[in-house]
């Protein structure tokens, strides 16, 4: 019996039959015990892109404005902001009354060293940065952007969920951005408790006193973030049969990304509530080494598209329900405004016949594939093992390589043949939020050797891209680019995308004003 | 003796340069990449680079090892790449659940191991022979984390006796901390007693074939006295052997135990810092784990001593 099979029908049987626990009393009824992704081992946001890191400082750290449920950008720490009619002046004013976690106020020279510190490391930004010619304090509440030109889209980087822009005190915001910061003090709704951090084990918040939330209702990351509990407390389990045991007992109270095993075992539990929170599917993706044969031949690339099923693949990582999954043969994210499957013929083909003689009119002369599976990530290796199926049945001459997630994001960076340690295939997956907009689009990018590992070059793609830039205010000509965008890429077919899953979360049903939104965040809710 | 004390404990400096060095080798030139775990998929080569540089991954090999070891001396394992906490903290806040795991687990495993063995022995190819056989087959035959998730259904989950999951500091009281460590020692020790158990019937065997034994009998010695102290004492040695080499298995199970009963000790910093390539983490805990087990068999090698004053060192 495989260990995942034991432990989700183990898992199962107790999350079925076992009957809700008396609610907590007291200081519990104040603590959610929570269950995170992974473990929380940076405090650093800027730092590092993790996921789990990005929603630890949700809990710590402000943002100067923040996305609604509509993918708008609303104010948050901002009072407002004033453009100049023509566009190349933006002042933005704080709210009264802000103040960071160790009693000091939030000034606008906080604001000016956190984005400075910020912009250095978010790739969209970056874009955005040579448009900037001056960031400036003007007084303690108020700073101003001067710009070269217009750009619409600076509101967009400085909301967005991705990669926030969190602010943080001068002092703190002044280190270099490729150094970890080594104090964590923010003005978010939550204090960090360093004292208590054991990574591994444990980090604990308690509730900030003295922050004041805006008024309106809670509306995605945007409105009031008020926090209604006096603590929240993660403690890192990494058995999903033992998190979903520990949910079943009412030992925990919240389980961010449950595994899709045992969503139905869950389910089946009186006590618990599975639900969709998170506003966006996570995208998988296969990605070809376009350097080296067989794969540097688009040819042969579209050939292997041919045979691919989007639901293959997501049956094998979030299980039958369709519910759980949803196809987008496109390469931009499904129910968004760029969302197109211009000239994704080759996608929609799904044959492994169809995909056999194309790959032979395409010349393939047996060379060798080189796949590499991450065994400790269940969902990308899933993918992979769908796509090594693939190329088996293509009759292609594959070497699967099961490698940890360490092993792979080391050798992916090899630009060499595959004989000399490099590779031909790789996987992944990437939140919705990315995958929206050409501009932030990190597997759509083509610009050879600076583009994403597989480096593909195809320069109207990057054309394109810019002129999005240019004119992506413009709903119509937006529309337009995307869609030459999506026919170029499935004409390079440099990537394969492999539509998307849904994430739910899993809380006990004594915890209140769960709410979705982008982002696992913690404020609003509260136990009853 | 204490001459003999002084020279093994001296012996270790040498073993212990010697794991230095095989481990800082092996992780220099196992793949991976900090850097790149840090930076993210966003990242470009010359934000990774800018990392690898900042946290002096870039330095030639005999740098990097002169530097780590010149640490080590100074009683510095320096500091985490990803938490910035210093190594020595992540150990001292993850030792006691480990230790406390370790210790419950042997000591339930000798108390139980020990009996059956001689119980086996003396009753050999009775029924009960076979059923302590048949368990030590079974302990060694199913793996660690079914074993744990069977404890845990029953008496976490269904008889609701025991807590699912977690750890509780000694400090916390003597009851929360034995809760949280019955269900974990017993999965850990299963293959533990299952070894025990066998070499101590296998041992004692032998022993109960000796002309004392039968002396011991003609005089009219009880069974107890006879099996626990004239067989046992003389059969103490090679179980005492098993028991310290056993310490290894409890260090490879601990791992997966700890990760089954999500026990924060030092086998889930260790699994976690090979995966994310916490090289200052990895060194330290693999250093420890080295010295602990030079120690164990310098106390192994001083226990014979108890056992058969025939030995002299």
């Amino acid at each position: 019996m495989e260990r995942r099979t034991f432990l989700g029908a183990s898992a199962g049987i107790a999350a079925a039959g076992v009957s809700a626990p008396a609610l907590s009393q007291g200081a519990a009824a104040r603590t959610l015990r929570v269950i995170p992704q992974a473990n929380l081992t940076s405090l650093d946001p800027v730092w590092t892109t993790a996921v789990v890191t990005r929603n630890h400082a949700f809990l710590v750290y402000d943002q100067l404005c923040a996305t609604d449920g509509k993918g708008e950008v609303k104010p948050q720490m901002a009072e407002g902001w004033d453009i100049s009619q023509d566009g190349l002046t933006w002042t933005f004013t704080l709210r009264e009354g802000l103040a960071f976690h160790d009693g000091e106020k939030v000034l606008a020279k906080d604001c000016v060293a956190s984005i400075d510190r910020w912009r250095r490391r978010d790739p969209f930004t970056q874009v955005l940065w040579p448009n900037v010619a001056e960031l400036a304090t003007l007084d303690d509440r108020r700073f101003r952007f001067r710009l070269h030109k217009r750009t619409p889209l600076l509101l967009m980087a400085l909301g967005q969920t991705q990669f926030p822009c969190f602010i943080m005190p001068e002092r703190i915001a002044r280190t270099d951005a490729f150094q970890q910061v080594r104090e964590t003090v923010g003005s978010g709704p939550f204090r960090f408790l360093r004292d208590e951090w054991n990574p591994g084990q444990r980090a604990v918040w308690a509730k900030n006193e003295r922050y004041v939330p805006r008024q309106e209702a809670v509306d995605g990351l945007a409105g009031g973030r008020v926090p209604r509990l006096d603590r929240v407390e993660w403690t890192i389990i990494t058995d999903p049969a033992t998190s979903g045991s520990a949910m079943a007992q009412g030992e925990q109270d919240y389980w961010e990304y449950p595994l899709h095993d045992l969503l139905p075992m869950l389910r089946r539990n009186r006590g618990v509530v599975v639900e969709q929170r998170l506003t966006d599917g996570t995208y998988g993706i296969c990605r070809f080494n376009t350097l080296q044969p067989p794969f540097n031949n688009p040819a042969i690339r579209r050939a292997v598209a041919m045979a691919v099923d989007q639901r293959d693949y997501l049956r094998a990582v979030a299980g039958d329900d369709p519910a759980g999954w949803g196809v987008c043969e496109g390469v931009f994210t499904c129910d968004t405004p760029l969302a197109n499957e211009a000239g994704s013929d080759a996608l929609k083909t799904h044959s492994i016949e169809r995909a056999k003689a194309a790959l032979q009119a395409a010349g393939y002369n047996g060379e060798k594939v080189v796949l590499i599976a991450p065994g400790d990530y269940p969902q990308i290796n899933a993918l992979s093992l769908m796509t090594a199926d693939i190329i088996r049945r293509l009759g292609m001459n594959l070497e699967l390589i099961s490698a940890d997630w360490g092993t792979l994001i080391q050798r992916r960076a090899s630009k060499e043949p595959v004989e000399r340690g490099g590779w031909s295939i790789i996987h992944t997956t990437s939140s919705g939020q990315s995958l929206a907009l050409p501009v932030f689009h990190l597997f759509l990018r083509a610009n050879g050797n600076d583009a994403w590992f597989g480096w593909p070059d195809v320069p109207e793609v990057e054309r394109l891209r810019a002129e999005w830039v240019e004119k992506g205010g413009d709903p119509a000509e937006g529309r337009r680019i995307a869609e030459a965008l999506n026919r170029e890429a499935m004409q390079s077919m440099y990537y394969i995308p492999l539509g998307y899953y849904w994430q739910p979360s899993a809380w006990r049903r004594n915890v209140t004003g769960v709410f979705r939104a982008p982002a696992t965040v913690f404020w609003n809710i509260g136990k009853s | 003796m204490f001459a003999y004390v002084v020279r093994r404990v001296l012996a270790t400096i040498p073993v212990m340069a010697i794991v230095a060095l095989f481990v800082f080798s092996l992780l220099y030139i196992a793949p991976g990449d900090p850097a790149a775990v840090i930076a993210g998929d966003q990242a470009t080569p010359d934000d990774v680079e800018r990392i690898r540089q900042s946290l002096g991954l870039d330095r030639p090999y005999l740098v990097r090892f002169g530097s780590w070891v010149w640490d080590i001396l100074r009683g510095d394992l320096g500091v985490s790449i990803f938490t910035n906490l210093p190594v020595a903290t992540m150990i001292k806040q993850r030792i006691e659940p480990t230790l406390s795991l370790m210790i419950v687990t042997l000591c339930l495993a000798v108390s139980i191991a020990v009996p059956m063995g001689v119980v086996a022995a003396w009753k050999v190819g009775t029924w009960i022979d076979r059923m302590v056989m048949g368990f030590a087959v079974l302990g060694f035959s199913v793996p660690v984390f079914v074993v744990g998730y069977l404890l845990a259904y029953v008496f976490a989950l269904e008889l609701d006796w025991l807590p699912v999951q977690g750890y509780t500091a000694f400090s916390q009281g003597f009851v929360p901390w034995i809760e949280n460590l019955i269900l974990p020692a017993v999965a850990l020790g299963s293959v533990y007693i299952a070894l025990i158990a066998r070499i101590t019937r296998a041992t004692m065997l032998e022993v109960l074939q000796q002309d004392y034994i039968r002396t011991a009998r003609a005089k009219g010695a009880n069974q107890v006295s006879i099996l626990f102290l004239h067989a046992l004492k003389n059969a103490a040695v090679p179980i005492v052997t098993v028991i310290g080499i056993g310490i290894a298995l409890l260090i490879g199970g601990a791992v997966v135990t700890e990760s089954v009963f999500a026990i924060p000790g030092l086998g889930r910093l260790t699994v976690d810092a090979i995966l994310r390539r916490d090289y200052p983490v990895i060194q330290g805990v693999v250093l420890l784990f080295s010295f602990v087990y030079v120690l164990v068999n310098l106390v192994i090698d001083l226990l014979y001593t108890l056992f058969d004053p025939r030995i002299r060192y």
